[in-house]
């Protein structure tokens, strides 16, 4: 089984002599035994899976996790109705190799049942919120893991590992338990529950570099592909049913690739010939911009737009 | 819109430095409050090239729209240094921050986690979450300022959580013209607040003090030449060159393994270990037991003994390492691995593994420094959660016996302890664990004290010598 790996993890030799073990080991450690806590811990937890590379990372470190056993928890997709029809794809098909559970939020039937009102600039990630809220409430899940990480964003950079939500979803970053050593607390009342993160302390170029070393499947859009886009808000945006040229926007096609793939009408992707994963994992080492700064429309509109976010209850 | 980059230098970036071999290193800042900590951080991460362009451009715009910089101001000067940590809406708006900020950078030489603290004494708790992790901490004090309380309290919380490496910086060195004898005077008193707590001559954590301009980036990362007296090294070398805490521990100790759940899929084989050529026959009955292991290192063949809470130890043997589908032959902590046993014992969540040999006897008899960290203060007869490894079980407040006086050091006569105190406290626990002292086991000696009515967590615990039951007193099995 790890013959695949094109990275040994670290071989212990002599355990009198000191060892210490790669980042990639020490992160990978970290977060397995954060999932594991917080299924011994808790009643009902689920994964939020999008297709996303994050949480493609998670759910693998979930199978690493439980190994021969099947990972005990369903995930949950918050469907904004705006995706990528190649990820929705590779949702199903990781879900169904894993024989695993989806469960479904759906924006787009809370839009139609009128309970969500569409946004004037067409953008579904912000709500996102509700249905997320509803299927956490409806499914009676009490831990959420999420595929966050502290280095996308400086309100994240400031949540804890296991975040307490109170009944509304609300993060109260003012007022977050201590958080000490490696000793979790995930004690809730009733109506709370809690998000955790264990990929936390993982930066992006962690992530794909982990990708490369465990020979990670992705959606085909995380690498360099031709695709017809138009340039809008300092992002090029991909031609797609729901994310039209306005008459004044040029479409043209480009190489590009996505470092996030999210609603699909603010999701910008980016110039690139990285085609491999090694080309990502040098283009990501040699990137002078970030991920969310390239490619989301959504947290440029202000400078607190997570931390808004966050506390009503987002990811 | 594209992405710039710089693609033969990452790639002869990636090849030099084996960044995929980088060890971890983390650390944390504390001091009083506005001594320069998020500054200093922006300083360490701007000029390690930790920022990228647009975390740049947004924070010269917010700068700006503060006034900072001022007419001609120019670059690194334009900018607010701290904004690159104070994240949230609320620390913007006061300039202070409130939590601690994780970030992360890498030189040629490591990879580092990065936790900015706060330094008002109100977010004590939350600097205590940051120094809880850390192998080393930066102790900033403002050169005009000196050693203040806040500075005592977080030495003290320092010298009680065993923080292998404290680095003190004294800063803003620009105001006070460079002076060596400010500096020394300084560093004379931080060397007597040392030797009173014990910090940096107890053979397990040492005590530096560099000065520095975070604002100027004077010995932050290069040794500066405004400052021709101090022949020391620069902040970042030193942080470059500590070795990590669990390279200095792992391989002193003995293995230690809290159990976090038991692996027995029975039926349920993952479907895709399956498709790859699990043996489905062989692993009916798999059984192992899930962990990271938090101190020592183990083998296949090695004995072992299960602790389990109100059981005699049962000694076995180890009989296989398992890692989702690859079988080692050894492990060291802080790996998470999945141990199998020859013997089939029962054994739990909250049961924990060790070396055979090496385990004193579990106690209910918990005697423990706390770090108070809630407002709602700690009372003798009160009954809590102790949260320790895998376990949580109750526990009754016998009695505080004192707390700790921060002008002094020493111990004053208490009854109860309130937020941000450092105190003793006796507790007696609804079932014994394995307790071991803090000083020699950094996880296993740590435990958190936990609100039954609303799950809040009260304190940083963290044992201390049982009466009449020392370290070296073993029982052999
Ligand atoms: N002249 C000078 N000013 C400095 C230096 N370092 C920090 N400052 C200034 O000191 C003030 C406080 O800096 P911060 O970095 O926010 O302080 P802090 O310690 O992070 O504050 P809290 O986190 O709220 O405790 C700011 O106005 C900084 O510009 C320095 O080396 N020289
Ligand atoms: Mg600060």
């Amino acid at each position: 089984m790890s013959t695949y790996l094109t990275e040994e993890p670290t071989q212990v030799t002599d355990a009198a002599v000191s060892t210490r073990l790669s980042s990639l080991d020490t992160l990978e450690s970290e977060a397995i035994h954060i999932i594991r806590e917080v299924v011994a811990e808790f009643e009902k937890p689920a994964l939020l899976f999008s297709g996303g590379k994050d949480s493609v990372v998670m759910l693998h470190l979930a199978t690493k996790a439980f190994w021969p056993g099947k990972v005990p928890f369903p995930v949950l997709h918050v469907d904004t109705g705006h995706n990528f029809p190649e990820v929705i794809d590779f949702r199903d098909r990781t879900v169904e190799r894993l024989g695993l559970k989806l469960v479904v939020g759906s924006v787009q039937e809370f839009i139609d049942s009128g309970e969500l009102a569409e946004r004037a600039d067409g953008t579904r990630n912000p709500l996102q919120t509700v249905p997320l809220l509803d299927a956490i409430q409806r499914n009676k899940f009490d831990a959420v893991f999420g595929g966050g990480r502290r280095d996308e964003d400086k309100a994240r950079a400031k949540e804890r590992i296991l975040s307490l939500r109170d009944e509304f979803g609300q993060w109260d970053p003012r007022n977050q338990r201590p958080e000490l050593w490696n000793l979790y607390n995930g004690r809730h009342t009733v109506g709370q529950h809690v998000r955790a993160f264990p990929i936390s302390n993982w930066t992006e170029l962690d992530v794909w570099r982990y990708i490369e070393r465990e020979n990670i499947e992705l959606p085909g859009l995380y690498y360099a592909h031709d695709r017809e886009v138009f340039a809008r808000d300092g992002m090029w945006r991909a031609v797609g049913e729901v994310s039209q040229p306005r008459p004044d926007e040029e479409v043209i096609t480009k190489t590009v690739r996505y470092r996030t793939v999210g609603d699909m009408s603010c999701t910008g992707a980016v110039e690139s010939a990285a085609a491999t994963v090694r080309d990502v994992v040098i283009e990501v080492a040699a990137s002078t911009i970030t991920e969310r700064g390239a490619t989301r429309a959504d947290d440029r509109i202000s400078e607190a737009a997570m931390e808004d976010r966050k506390k009503d209850g987002y990811f | 819109m594209s992405t710039e980059i710089d693609t033969a230098r990452a790639a002869a970036l990636l090849d030099e430095a084996p960044l995929a071999h980088a060890s971890l290193f983390r650390f944390a800042t504390a001091g009083s409050v506005d001594d320069g900590k998020s500054t200093l951080v922006g300083r360490l991460l701007h000029d390690s090239k930790a920022i990228l362009a647009d975390q740049l451009d947004a924070v010269a715009r917010t700068s700006a729209d503060r006034g900072f910089g001022g007419p001609g101001a120019a670059g690194v000067q334009a900018i607010d240094l701290a904004l690159l940590t104070d994240g949230l809406r609320a620390e913007r708006e006061q300039g202070i921050t409130i939590d601690v900020a994780y970030r992360y950078f890498a030189t040629d030489r490591r990879s580092f986690i990065l936790a900015d603290c706060p330094g008002h004494v109100q977010y004590t708790k939350n600097t205590v979450t940051g120094a809880s992790t850390a192998d080393a901490v930066v102790v900033l004090i403002d050169a005009r300022k000196g050693v203040l309380e806040q500075t005592r309290r977080h030495l003290s919380v320092l010298q009680l959580l065993r923080v292998a490496h404290v680095i003190v910086a004294v800063n803003k060195i620009d105001l006070v013209d460079f002076s060596e004898s400010v500096f020394r005077e300084i560093e004379a008193d931080v060397q007597q607040v040392g030797r009173e707590l014990g910090l940096g001559s107890d053979g397990i954590t040492d005590l530096l003090v560099v000065p520095v301009s975070a604002l100027d980036g004077d010995n932050v990362v290069e040794r500066s030449e405004r400052t021709p007296w101090y022949t020391g090294p620069a902040l970042l070398e030193v942080l470059e060159t500590l070795p990590a805490a669990d390279e200095l521990e792992s391989h002193l100790e003995s293995f230690r393994f809290p159990v976090q759940l038991v692996i027995r899929p029975q039926g349920a084989l993952a479907p895709d270990a399956v498709a790859g050529g699990l043996d489905v026959e062989a692993y009916r009955d798999y059984r192992a037991y899930a962990g990271q292991i938090t101190e020592g290192s183990v083998k296949v063949g090695d004995k072992v003994s299960v602790l389990t809470p109100g059981q005699d130890p049962r000694t076995t043997t180890v009989t296989g390492i398992d890692f989702a589908g690859a079988s080692l032959t050894e492990a060291v902590a802080p790996q998470s691995v999945a141990i199998r046993l020859a013997d089939e014992f029962d054994v739990a969540r909250g049961d924990t593994i060790a070396a055979a040999g090496t385990v004193r006897e579990a106690s209910a008899d918990l005697y423990a420094a706390l770090c108070w960290l809630s407002p709602k203060p700690l009372r003798e007869g009160a009954k809590v959660l102790v949260k320790h490894g895998t376990r949580t079980v109750q526990a009754l407040v016998r009695s505080v016996s004192g707390k700790l006086d921060l002008a002094t050091f020493k111990l004053e006569g208490a009854s109860s302890l309130e937020l941000n105190d450092i105190g003793h406290a006796q507790l007696r626990l609804a079932a014994p664990l394995p307790l071991e002292n803090y000083l020699h086991h950094r996880r296993t000696g740590a435990f958190l004290v936990i609100d039954p009515l609303d799950g809040n967590t009260l304190a940083a615990g963290l044992v201390n010598d049982h009466p009449g039951d020392h370290e070296d007193e073993r029982y052999s099995i």
